[in-house]
């Protein structure tokens, strides 16, 4: 009898990452990738930002092209979707009855949108971003619509605020919370780009509440406690991802906020691994159990799910970074900072250009940069490094980070 | 349409034609090179397209700017001729342009 395959459920930038990591590693056998969505796997940071301001088209933001699964010998299963792990046959159903036997098992399931949840957020003017048939639709209704509403203020609320700016539309946006990307960045960074925002002409309400939506002047009315609060053409919501782990609980493994895996990526079934959005992991690099949603995340944890996967022991240990593109300013972010107990400025916030460099107990945790590429390569240096570094070097434009994080 | 050719990390040389207007990484997954991983899919945050410009082009291709040159700094074996490939657009002014992919799989 031939050896069950190794199958991939979820065919996003980990799911596709664990399929090449299994060739590169020399998995010979049958390797199939199975995902909901129409499309062959894809970046999903364009949508908020290149794609949806349409400087770039939808063919371009595929990983790979076709020959390469060819190549590679990885059978796409797109369109479809999994109904059950039956972990005691390591079998899966599929939606359509039929059944899948496995070798091995990775779940990159990722994330779906959370969704607003006050009365009368069921509209068709109402919009969210997470895969490139929302993001199309997204863009065909801003080139209809004039005036935008936004809720939420985090990464995706952001950007897409900051590409209806520049395609020249009205921009309103409300945060429940009194600050910006909350979750993210400390209170300065904040302020920095509430005045960003501000000056490039959205009108930013924070601490705002929506409490219901209604039809309205040809559009939507959003309103809070206190009576009416914007009216616009079209509404994004954008607060915040649920990870997909509905399969792997009702398969009985333990899901916590995330399907629980630990530093090599696996599950508590050994046939099983889990990489991505969809992962509450054991961090180690951050000594601490986690779930991030971000590329490096989504990649470099794929890649130990596939040593797992033939069997070699690697272990996930990688510093976190991540990054946000509003109008022309390029937010990068190194390390998890928050909470911090210090914090220090490079450079300069009136040039645009500085650093927020982060230290718990003494030691440096995280920076994040607005148009410093150089200190957030430095800062993930010397966080990978383990070097050093006082906040004194951090503040002082006469310390060379990078001569520091290059001597180790 | 230019003609880039790629040099994979094994040695291995191929002549791609890629349209003017992609970058020289996106031509190479089109054309499925080795080597050339892109995980950031061209934002210049990951450093897994780095590529050395063969030495006769360097003037045409140009230096990095301010976020490649500070992206480059994770890249390994950086040299002189080091550029992130996403960020190199292909132009007729390219054609016959020849790139050697750096190790970007360790």
């Amino acid at each position: 009898m031939p050896q069950a395959p190794f199958v991939v459920i979820g065919a996003g930038q980990a799911g596709l990452q664990v399929c090449d990591s299994l060739r590169k590693l020399g998995y010979t056998g049958k390797l199939i990738l199975i995902g909901d969505e129409s499309h062959p796997p894809y970046q999903r940071p364009p949508l908020s930002k290149k794609f949806l301001s349409g400087d770039v088209e939808a063919d371009r933001l595929l990983f790979r092209p076709a020959s390469y699964y060819d190549k590679l010998d990885i059978e796409l299963r797109l369109g479809q979707s999994v109904r059950r792990i039956d972990r005691s046959a390591n079998e899966l159903e599929c939606e359509d009855g039929s059944r899948l036997p496995y070798a091995k098992l990775a779940l990159t399931t990722g994330a779906r949108v959370r969704l607003l949840p006050c009365p009368g957020a069921e509209q068709p003017n109402v919009h969210y971003v997470r895969d490139l048939d929302d993001s199309e639709q997204l863009r065909s209704a801003l080139a209809a619509g004039h005036r935008l509403a936004v809720i939420g203020g985090g990464f995706i609320g952001l950007e897409v605020a900051a590409m209806a700016r520049g395609l020249g539309k009205e921009v309103v946006l409300l945060e429940a919370l009194d600050r910006l990307m909350a979750r993210a960045v400390s209170p300065e960074v904040s302020a920095y780009f509430a005045n960003l925002h501000r000056a490039h002409g959205v009108d930013l309400r924070l601490g705002c509440s929506v409490r219901e939506i209604v039809p309205g002047d040809g559009g939507l009315q959003l309103r809070g406690d206190s009576g009416t609060l914007a009216e616009a053409d079209l509404l994004v919501v954008g607060i915040g991802v649920v990870p997909n782990t509905e399969l792997a609980a009702e398969a009985g493994l333990e899901c916590r906020g995330g399907i629980v895996v630990d530093i090599h990526a696996a599950t508590s079934d050994p046939d099983i691994v889990a990489a991505g959005d969809c992962t509450m992991h054991f961090n180690g690099y951050l000594g601490r159990e986690v779930r991030l949603e971000s590329v490096q995340n989504a990649v470099d944890q794929a890649r130990t799910a596939a040593a797992t996967m033939v069997g070699q022991a690697e272990r996930y240990i990688q510093v976190p970074w991540f990054w946000s593109d509003q109008y022309n300013v390029k937010l990068q972010m190194a390390g998890i900072g928050m909470p911090f107990d210090v914090s220090v400025t490079r450079g300069h916030q009136a040039d645009d250009a500085f650093s927020l460099f982060y230290f718990r107990a003494g030691k440096l945790v995280g920076a994040d940069s607005i148009n410093r590429p150089i200190d957030h390569m430095a800062c993930r240096k010397l966080l990978a490094q383990g070097t050093m570094l006082t906040p004194e070097e951090a503040a002082s434009e006469d310390a060379d980070l990078m001569q520091l994080a290059r001597a180790g | 349409m230019p003609k880039i050719t790629y040099i994979d990390a094994n040695g291995e040389s191929r002549e791609c034609e890629v349209a003017a207007g992609l970058s020289v990484m996106e031509g190479a997954i089109q054309n499925g090179i080795e080597g050339i991983l892109a995980i950031c899919g061209g934002s210049c945050a990951c450093s897994t397209c780095h590529s050395y410009i063969d030495e006769a082009w360097m003037d045409k291709v140009g230096p990095p700017d301010d976020i490649e040159d500070s992206t480059l700094e994770l890249a390994a074996d950086r040299r002189p001729n080091s550029r992130l490939t996403c960020q190199i657009e292909v132009s007729d002014a390219l054609d016959g342009l020849i790139v050697r992919v750096a190790q970007n799989d360790s």
